[in-house]
């Protein structure tokens, strides 16, 4: 027995991922998770327009943190900003009449704003509160949307780097790197075949979500087909990645975990970015997958329009470019023809 | 038209792995590239294949719709069927469908795989394996044919079936490279390059190899008192450098095996 336990500690320690995987994701998470894993909102961000912006900014409570007084803004700019995610809570104050309209896609600020709404109206009789987007405040309307990227994550990400690692290991690589076909020819045939899966994956979540669970869909789908689009990039190159400094499958899994984690903890899909301490928040707005959400929440529940999304499609686009590029370089590499060999090499014909 | 390496160097990392290697083969002929384990053989091949770039020196290839080439793995895809598996490299040729159908079959018949040809890949035997990876190197009729260890793990009877389809091969005018762990299957081929911690031990025609040693090998019925000496079944070889006979034994005509082990012991004088 002796033997065996000396045997095992020895391949342990030489499995670095392993041993990562064992001392470093405990910390790890107990430092994310104390730090991201709160639903408490403390400050609702909160515009105020109409002709009584100022007094009505006045004698809100603290934890309405006002970013805008507009006196010359009415309902349609208060719809505007919401439909931008800029703000929580947006009041329009009008001569006799105080109407606050609350982001319900914001779940846990929306709740919040209710809640402050309600103890507010006491001193403002005239106050009438309308929650936009998700007027029932269910938890499906908020995550359907984000469930879709995370099945992206999955289908991306660890399917395709399982792919990708299965040719390594059975020695294939090294065949396709011999026959006539181009390293691109090699790559999308590769990733194809998950890309539609992928996308095939979003549709059915998509249509089951709202359909089951009564999740709207209020926007246009040609801007969440652009977004998907962009982040399954993102996803395969991910995997890709992932693939091309694995061994095996084993290895494969433990790293696009590795990837998928964080994501799926500090993305906004569970908690809220903005109740998350700065010092892991910012992990959060580094991660594609936060973007992704803000386009599946803007489209679906918000009807953003692409100018009101332009952020994060942009960023995407930049991440897609950045991690995809980076993934079609290592492939090529891990291809490993000689064929660029130079003087060196004489090719005949 | 010829094809090869000359005075090839490879280095990997901070390792020699082949230096000044000579091998040149020509349509027809098979050539034999053998040597123990970490010799330089599959880094060899894997230059041929164009999956390593040469550090120094020159090499010869046809075209890469031209190498057919099969890796020590077989090459085949453990999930698709033996002819799904032809059927892909004759796709990735731009095979016409009627000429990939025409040479699968003829494939699936000289290999013997016709029976097998709607198995998986993985629930082949080894050998059954290793003929499907050799039949898929052949699918696009190649110039050169380079294979990584073939009849590794191979059963005697699949080894014959598997060098009657190399011969083939050669005599319908492709030139063949093939590794091997084997001395004793290198005597078929035309053409010999022995690697020994990758340099050319020796290199030529079985017969000049033959020819190349000097000194004399002889059998010797108890164990020598030499430094070069060996052991091949129940009997004792002894290699001595002059040719002069040792205490007791008498003069052998080695096969290539004894050979090479001679020329080995002879270059290291190491003792086995």
């Amino acid at each position: 027995m002796w033997a065996m336990i000396v045997k095992e500690f020895r391949q342990v320690r030489r499995d670095h991922r392993t041993l990562a995987m064992m001392i470093v994701m405990p910390v790890v998470l107990l430092v994310v998770f104390g730090y991201a894993a709160s639903f408490d909102v403390s400050g609702i961000d909160t515009a105020v327009y109409g002709a009584g912006a100022e007094d009505v900014a006045t004698i809100l409570p603290e934890t309405f943190e006002v970013e805008i007084v507009d006196s010359a803004g009415d309902v349609e700019s208060a719809m505007e900003l919401l439909r931008k995610a800029e703000v929580v809570l947006a009041i329009v104050a009008e001569e006799s009449q105080v109407a606050a309209f609350v982001d319900g896609s914001q779940l846990f600020a929306a709740r919040a704003a209710s809640q402050a709404l309600a103890t507010a109206a006491q001193a403002m009789p005239s106050l009438e509160i309308e929650i936009l987007f998700n007027p029932g405040l269910e938890t499906s309307a908020v995550l359907v949307p984000g469930l879709g990227g995370l099945i992206l994550l999955f289908v991306g990400t660890i399917i395709t780097s399982l792919g990708v690692v299965k040719e390594r290991q059975a020695g294939t690589l090294e065949q396709l790197a011999v026959m006539p076909l181009r390293p691109s020819d090699v790559f999308i045939g590769k990733i194809a075949p998950y890309f539609l899966v992928a996308s095939l994956d979003l549709v059915i979540v998509l249509v089951v979500g709202t359909a089951l669970f009564d999740v709207p869909f209020n926007g246009s789908v040609w801007i969440l087909a652009l977004g998907s689009l962009m982040f399954l990039f993102v996803t395969l190159g991910l995997g890709v990645l992932v693939s091309s400094v694995s061994e095996n499958q084993g290895q494969a899994i433990q790293l696009a975990l590795m990837t998928l984690l964080p994501q799926v903890l500090l993305s906004g899909l569970i908690f809220p970015l903005e109740s998350m301490a700065a010092g892991v928040r910012w992990l959060g707005y580094v991660l594609p997958l936060t973007y992704f959400n803000l386009v599946a929440q803007g489209v679906m529940l918000r009807d953003a329009a692409f100018s009101d999304l332009l952020f994060p499609l942009a960023l995407l686009a930049v991440l897609g470019v950045f991690i995809f590029g980076l993934a079609v370089l290592r492939f090529r590499r891990d291809l490993g023809s000689a064929d660029d060999a130079g003087s060196k090499l004489e090719a005949g014909t | 038209m010829t094809w090869g390496v000359a005075g090839l160097g490879v280095t990997i990392g901070s390792q020699v792995a082949l230096s000044g290697i000579d091998l040149e083969v020509h349509p027809g002929m098979i050539a034999a590239v053998v040597g123990g384990d970490g010799a330089g053989k599959t880094t060899l091949v894997r230059v041929l294949g164009r999956l390593i770039r040469p550090t120094s020196g020159r090499v010869s290839l046809p075209a890469r719709l031209n190498v057919g080439y099969q890796p020590s793995a077989s090459g085949s895809w453990p999930d698709l069927t033996v002819t799904e598996n032809l059927r892909f490299v004759a796709d990735a040729h731009r095979m016409s469908s009627g000429d990939a159908r025409k040479r699968l079959d003829e494939l699936l018949a000289a290999t013997g795989l016709e029976s097998a040809s709607d198995r998986l890949a993985s629930q082949l035997s080894g050998g059954m394996r290793q003929k499907l990876g050799v039949a898929m190197a052949l699918v696009a009729r190649p110039l050169l044919l380079v294979l990584d260890e073939p009849t590794t793990g191979v059963d005697p009877v699949s080894r014959s079936e598997l060098w009657r389809l190399l011969s083939k091969t050669a005599a319908q005018g492709a030139a063949v490279v093939f590794t091997t762990t084997y001395l004793d299957e290198s005597e078929r081929a035309a053409h010999i390059l022995a690697l020994e911690s990758g340099t050319t031990l020796v290199e030529g025609p079985p017969d000049s190899i033959r020819d190349s040693l000097a000194g004399q090998v002889w059998r010797t019925p108890d164990k020598p008192d030499s430094p070069y000496r060996w052991r091949r079944g129940r009997e004792w070889r002894e290699w001595t450098a002059d040719g002069s006979p040792p205490a007791a034994g008498s003069p052998l005509e080695p096969d290539l095996t004894d050979l090479l082990t001679a020329a080995t012991l002879a270059r290291d004088g190491k003792l086995i």
